[in-house]
């Protein structure tokens, strides 16, 4: 399967994500968040906090992670864990900017065609 | 090597014991649980708050799925283990999934006990252990009709109080003379008995349950019907639930050759007669006791971990215990024996008018036994006097009066908790005893009970145990501690809201950023605390000049709809005074219908909710409603809720002014108005004030003579009727006052400072000088919301309906579902 290593698909222009904001990448194993930051840093997680599984991408952005909408835990965006008192981590994956393009590393959503 | 621990059960007390065991050792353990509930470890003790409603069961829940991920655990839900192979070391479940361990730990609980009578087999009659029982239990609840609860124990109250709750009738039948004999005395007994019938729950005492009876409906199929007593006493039932008592759950250590008696017997150690096998909870059994409350089990877990993890430690004894009643209102403590004896002698006080009734039995100088009803704020003292096996012969005098009075010193509100030792638990629903929140404090600096909170989750969850905190703050820091210090807005400043508010002002800061680099703030670009304060206060000093900045808003504010806990949305379009007619109904039917919203239902401020709403579908579902004249009703936000009204002098008999049309005025001309809080206002045609109007934040009483103006209520967190503003004669007057009122506050008011405690916070006198004796500043606020007022009033749904703004919320960015593997 050493096809499937390193897949980089581009997903969009830097600025179709707000800054300070999220957007939605549908894969076939999920949702995933990216996050772009206000120093246009851009993370991308699992649309999924560990407490009670809400939708991080709807939470607000602040420094280098992401406060979850339903209880408030707080998500570190670089490591998906979270932070404080609280423990429980996120999935994160593979991301890079180039020229303005957001590059998604994508072996993990590729869906295989015989098991589709 | 690491070894293979399977565990049989999943309740609290193996949870403990295993999250006390990745904390001591990880990694030693490869751990597989079997539990027989299809679920993850939840917090059984908060069951009763499930079926009353004032939890959800996502509240309770003690391990998420996440937590078995990380520690490696193999969970396997449902699965009830039947056998145990204790010489080739396997467990079996139903389906056949077997596990083979090294050290086993079995965890079954316990069983309800069921009464041997006629008819305790039919559909109907329930138990009360877990959250299937609660679930059935609120099925039954939702068509209403009679509850008979067997047992006037802990359990059975708990499970009378949530159904009743729930909307039941409830009749419990006792078979002791007085209720909780175990746990009570008489006169407390009988307290309580009053106590659950001022809430009009029926007590029958003595009464020995005959029979269940059967009905049989037209399908054929029978289910409880009635229970019969002793003396012949029929009582109409629709459901029964047997709350009689435990019995611990030792069948298949039984089965399995290990030594049981009533329960699994266990050593000090918590080891079976099988020295690889250990049992923890209810299911066992320690020098011919058994156990059903947490504080012995959970001290059990931690033997069981440092027995896994040989690290050896104290041995478990018995004892002393402590219970408390969590049924809302009703304050119950009682601990140790309070068994009248030779050579025992009682402490008692009552006080008739407030309900309180306190008595401590003493035995050789050395409280053994405490009951408190009415007041239990003093019961953590008492109960450690108990297990330490204090001498109070000192304070004998005194002690009944509790740690304030102890040593006939003055009063002195932290005593209490300064006299308990470092393992005292504080926070019950955490876990969190005090030697860790000292700790806390002093290592790291907390100043605040936030910061408490954010550290140590002590008093994160239900809040009981906020003063308790509060106490080990000022305790910690001395003089340092002041609660009524200005608090930091957030950790990304030391200023308070206030100086905030007055700096925006002062030296005219115009943006966010402005702000953070003239403010000196700590952190790059605010957190989530304190940007959507800034961006209120914004919004609010500089009217039509700052720009809102989106992503500052909490996400409900940001897609206008409200968060649901799956991640979908509810709408609720505007019902001005909360009037509708068909054309807006059968619009709201037809999106129902069109976009498959799961429900429909009607909200407290008389407006209709459509939950469920994928976020997708919300441009689309806002431009039908908007078709239809239906603009946002702000369900969402910290503005203006909604103006609930009765129908005055439209239609009602007793109506005095126009009580509709001036609530529907108001909200036409406050509807948009960012706010510090939500603002939720009633108009009311008469004093019988049937649209609720004295619990709200503005309230309008119409009299004959004209309007009396009301704020500052509450009916949320907090239950508080409104204080009186001002009357005044005409519906114009009324509306200007209202308006200065909310203008100022909006001024004055902290962000999320509900007008009440806006109100407390700077006094009803300021508030009335402000909008009622001066009358010219009343016109300057009045003017000044109707200025801003400019930039607010349009429908934030018909934008994002026709896609003109924040188009990018609403569609994901990419979308690789279809993407498939080059060949």
């Amino acid at each position: 399967m050493t096809i499937m290593d390193n897949i980089w698909i581009d997903v969009g222009a830097l600025e179709d994500i707000p800054r300070q904001g999220a957007r939605l990448v549908k894969t076939a194993a999920g949702c995933v968040a990216l996050f772009r930051t206000k120093n246009d840093q851009v993370f991308a997680l699992d649309d999924k906090c560990p407490h009670r599984g809400g939708p991080l991408s709807q939470g607000i952005v602040h420094g280098n992670a992401v406060t979850c909408p339903l209880h408030n835990w707080v998500i570190n965006l670089e490591t998906g864990l979270a932070q404080g008192a609280d423990e429980g981590e996120v999935k994160t994956f593979v991301v890079r900017t180039e020229a303005g393009r957001i590059l998604l590393e994508a072996s993990k959503f590729v869906r295989n065609k015989d098991a589709a | 090597m690491t070894s293979r621990l399977v565990v049989i059960g999943n309740g609290m007390a193996p949870g403990r014991a295993l999250e006390r065991l990745f904390e001591a050792a990880p990694g030693t353990y490869d751990v597989t649980i079997f539990n027989a509930e299809p679920r993850t470890n939840y917090d059984r003790i908060l069951l009763s708050p499930v079926l009353s409603g004032e939890k959800s069961y996502e509240e309770i829940v003690i391990h998420g799925d996440a937590w078995y991920e990380q520690n490696g655990v193999k969970l396997h839900k449902g699965k009830k283990v039947v056998a145990i192979d204790r010489a080739a070391k396997t467990v079996t479940a139903e389906d056949g999934t077997t596990a083979a361990y090294d050290k086993l730990l079995i965890a079954t609980g316990s069983v309800p006990f069921i009464i041997p009578v006629p008819g305790r087999d039919l559909a109907g009659v329930l138990t009360y252990r877990d959250l299937d029982d609660v679930n059935a239990m609120l099925i039954a609840a939702e068509n209403g009709g009679h509850a008979v609860v067997i047992g006037g124990g802990l359990l059975g109250l708990e499970a009378a109080a949530g159904l009743k709750a729930r909307g039941m009738e409830v009749t419990v039948v006792h078979l002791m003379p007085t209720l909780m004999e175990r746990q009570l005395d008489a006169a407390a007994g009988g307290l309580l008995k009053r106590a659950l019938e001022d809430r009009a729950i029926k007590v029958i005492t003595k009464a020995n349950t005959k029979e269940i009876l059967a009905t049989h409906d037209s399908r054929g199929s029978t289910r409880v019907r009635g229970v019969v007593l002793d003396d012949g006493a029929e009582i109409a039932a629709d459901i029964v639930v047997m709350a009689v008592g435990i019995r611990p759950n030792a069948a298949i250590a039984k089965e399995a050759g290990l030594e049981t008696n009533r329960g699994i017997v266990v050593d000090e150690r918590l080891r079976t007669s099988d020295p690889d096998i250990l049992a923890v909870g209810e299911c066992v059994e320690f020098n011919g006791n058994v156990y059903g409350l947490v504080a012995p089990l959970y001290e059990q877990a931690n033997i069981v971990s440092n027995e896994l993890t040989g690290l050896g430690g104290a041995g478990f004894t018995d004892k002393a215990l402590a219970t408390k009643l969590k049924v809302t209102g009703v304050d119950l403590f009682s601990a140790g024996d309070f068994a009248d004896a030779e050579g025992r002698e009682e402490i008692v006080l009552r006080d008739a008018t407030r309900g309180v009734y306190k008595r401590l039995v003493l035995e050789d100088d050395k409280v053994v036994g405490a009951v408190l009803f009415g007041d239990t704020s003093d019961s953590s003292w008492f109960f450690q006097h108990i297990k330490d096996g204090t001498d109070i012969s000192e304070m004998r005098d005194t002690l009944i009066f509790g740690p304030a009075y102890a040593g006939g010193t003055q009063a002195d509100p932290s005593a209490a908790v300064a006299t308990l030792p470092t393992d005292a638990e504080i926070c019950g629903c955490n876990g969190v005893c005090k030697g860790t929140i000292v700790a806390a404090i002093n290592d790291q600096g907390l100043t605040s009970i936030d910061d408490v909170r954010a550290h140590t989750k002590a008093s994160a969850s239900c809040g009981t145990c906020s003063g308790l905190v509060e106490q080990l703050l000022a305790l910690s820091l001395g003089d340092a501690y002041d609660a009524a210090a200005v608090r930091a807005m957030c950790g990304c400043t030391e200023l308070g809201h206030a100086e905030v508010r007055r700096l925006i002002v002062a030296k005219e800061l115009k943006s966010i950023p402005d702000l953070m680099q003239e403010l000196e703030w700590t952190s790059s670009g605010g957190c989530a605390k304190c940007r959507p304060a800034l961006n209120y206060y914004m919004l609010s000093s500089w009217p039509g000049e700052y720009v809102d900045d989106n992503q500052s808003r909490f996400i409900n504010e940001r897609v206008h709809a409200n968060i649901q806990k799956d991640g979908t949305y509810s709408v609720v379009p505007r019902m001005w005074g909360g009037v509708t007619n068909p054309q807006e109904l059968r619009a709201i039917a037809d999106v129902a219908e069109k976009f498959e919203i799961p429900t429909v239902k009607c909200t407290g401020g008389q407006r209709i909710d459509l939950l469920g709403v994928k976020k997708e579908d919300l441009p689309a579902v806002w431009a039908d409603l908007n078709a239809a004249g239906l603009v946002s009703g702000h369900a969402y936000g910290k503005v203006l809720r909604t103006v609930k009204t009765c129908v005055g002098t439209d239609w009602c008999r007793f109506g005095t002014q126009d009580s509709t049309g001036l609530g529907v005025r108001i909200e036409k001309f406050m509807w948009g108005s960012w706010t510090p809080a939500k603002v939720k206002m009633a108009v009311s045609g008469c004093p019988r004030n049937c649209s609720e109007a004295t619990c709200k934040d503005v309230g309008v009483i119409c009299v004959d003579s004209g309007f009396e103006i009301h704020f500052a209520g509450a009916a949320g967190l907090d239950i508080k009727g409104t204080e009186f503003l001002c009357h005044v004669k005409t519906e114009d007057e009324a509306i200007e006052v209202i308006v200065a009122l909310v203008q100022l506050y909006r001024e004055q008011g902290h962000y999320l400072e509900r007008i009440y405690k806006w109100a407390k916070r700077v006094g009803i006198e300021s508030i009335q000088a402000a909008v009622i004796v001066d009358v010219e500043r009343r016109r300057r606020l009045f003017e000044a919301f109707a200025f801003s007022q400019k930039f607010s009033q349009s429908d934030p749904w018909a934008e994002r309906a026709r896609g003109i703004k924040d188009a990018h919320e609403f569609a994901p960015m990419a979308d690789l579902t279809r993407m498939e593997a080059a060949e």
